[in-house]
């Protein structure tokens, strides 16, 4: 299907991870607008294109990552762009 | 079937997307309301996306009031199609059943049929007797792995021939005077007056699109298109909330006919039917990431052959002769977004996810009359662009897909 790189286990099938979606940065739940906390939980950018994007090694390493890759073709760009061990989006 | 005409400079509507949707978008347009200047462009040719690529069924057991109301309308234009657009749709009404494995399962079928029968819908839940009894291939045995506890059964449901509506609505469109131009690719559309970078976005106002064969004026565009609707809704400036993702269909070999009606089982993500011609076609749940790729997937053969195995033990020694995918326009309440958006003169009638091809007829019929009118006519009210910013989904997650 899909060999996703993961930071820590090396590439994986993506049946192996639960895709969380685009890496959008969440807004401050007790300064944002219900409408900005709105777009940020409905709004996507969903380019053709490059994506940065969170995975969760779900039979893995079950830890959470940011990867970029483009959606028209399914190429990574090199490896993980960054971690984010909180499991937040980053 | 149609004409092949130039491509003129000005029409009074644009419609980007040469599927059943946009085609009847445009029939409707010029059969109810007697606007006949349209232009139907298709950046390839008709019927090539989703339109040609879904698995064919149709039904209205949906578990949302609006959406009731709405796929039953559909269904009453799929019944007279054949004799309103004098094609063979191959409109064959033989039934549809959705599959219970489980106790919750049942509990939601129970749900759905009370919402449908409310609604004078024909639908109510079967126990496994009757599941045998209308497919016999079936395994209700309770040691199965999924053991069959029940069923939703809809027998309007059906599957109809993808291609002939889609060259009905085309043929009879174009005999009333709209064009359609095929190989003709939107690369953007033209706004004035809006609060974005070049005029765009929202509180402007449509002029035009300019497309491969060059600039079109027309003070109405319509972005009918599944899979590309993000990209032409950005050329707008207007943002929506939909994710691209691909679902896989497959089919077999032709065999005697065994299977009389549609079998659903969404706790195993698949769906099946027997054409006419004997095969067997399947379809799944979306691919589990977004792409805008369609390559097919092994993974998706051995889930599909495990889970309908699972169901139909008999059919093992079945081939499959090929699999296929299109692209999905997914939003967060697996409803669409149709009507007016905040580009005046700039309408969607996207997010068609996976049950775009059952709606076709009616959003067609409504969105002619939203563009006719002015207004949002009633049976779609329910699902314009501006609901997730109130807050106001529809929530018709537990019927409209498989898989979750």
């Amino acid at each position: 299907m899909l060999l996703v790189p993961c930071p820590h286990c090396g590439p994986r099938n993506a049946a192996d991870m639960r895709y969380v979606g685009e890496s959008h940065r969440r807004p401050d739940p007790n300064a944002v607008t219900i409408e900005a906390w709105r777009e940020h939980l409905y709004m996507q950018r969903n380019p053709a294109g490059l994506l940065r994007e969170t995975w969760y090694c779900r039979a893995g390493c079950r830890r959470y990552f940011v990867l970029e890759r483009d959606t028209a073709t399914n190429q990574f760009v090199d490896s993980p762009t960054g971690v984010d061990k909180l499991g937040g989006k980053a | 079937m149609w004409r092949d005409v130039p491509l003129r400079t000005s029409y009074d509507v644009v419609i980007v997307g040469g599927g059943v949707h946009g085609l009847a978008c445009a029939y409707y347009l010029a059969t109810n309301h007697g606007i006949t200047d349209v232009a139907v462009l298709d950046k390839g040719y008709l019927g090539g996306g989703g339109s040609g690529r879904n698995t064919a069924i149709v039904r209205s057991n949906y578990l949302t009031p609006e959406g009731v109301a709405f796929y039953d309308r559909s269904l009453a234009l799929y019944n007279t199609m054949a004799v309103d657009l004098n094609i063979n749709v191959m409109f064959s009404r033989r039934g549809h059943m959705t599959l219970a494995h489980t106790d919750s399962a049942l509990r939601t079928m129970r749900w759905r049929a009370e919402v449908n029968k409310l609604q004078d819908i024909d639908s109510d839940v079967i126990g496994p007797d009757e599941v045998k009894r209308l497919a016999p291939s079936l395994d209700v045995s309770p040691g199965a792995r999924y053991p069959i506890l029940g069923a939703l059964h809809h027998p309007p449901g059906g599957i109809v021939r993808h291609d002939a509506v889609v060259w009905g609505y085309a043929r009879g469109a174009d005999h009333r005077g709209v064009e359609l131009h095929q190989k003709t690719e939107v690369l953007d559309i033209l706004v004035e007056g809006g609060d974005g970078p070049d005029g765009k976005g929202p509180g402007g106002t449509v002029t035009g699109v300019r497309t491969s064969r060059g600039d079109i004026s027309a003070p109405i565009v319509v972005n009918c298109t599944a899979g590309w609707a993000t990209l032409i809704s950005d050329m707008a400036g207007v943002a929506l909330p939909i994710s691209t993702r691909p679902l896989q269909a497959a089919v077999t070999e032709p065999v005697k006919v065994f299977l009389p009606t549609v079998v659903v089982s969404g706790s195993l993500h698949v769906y099946v039917s027997q054409t006419d011609r004997g095969e067997l076609v399947f379809g799944a749940s979306v691919d589990p990431f977004n792409t805008y790729n369609i390559r097919g997937s092994l993974e998706f053969t051995e889930e599909l052959a495990g889970h309908v195995l699972e169901l139909m033990p008999s059919i093992s020694r079945m081939r499959l002769l090929r699999q296929w995918s299109g692209l999905c326009d997914m939003t967060p309440d697996y409803s669409p977004i149709m009507g007016f958006t905040p580009v005046d003169g700039f309408l969607c009638d996207v997010g068609w996810g996976t049950y775009g091809f059952k709606a076709g007829p009616v959003s067609g019929e409504q969105m002619a009359e939203a563009i006719a009118t002015g207004r949002t006519p009633k049976l779609i009210e329910p699902f314009p662009l501006s609901r997730f910013a109130a807050g106001d989904l529809v929530g018709e997650k537990g019927a409209a897909a498989v898989g979750h």
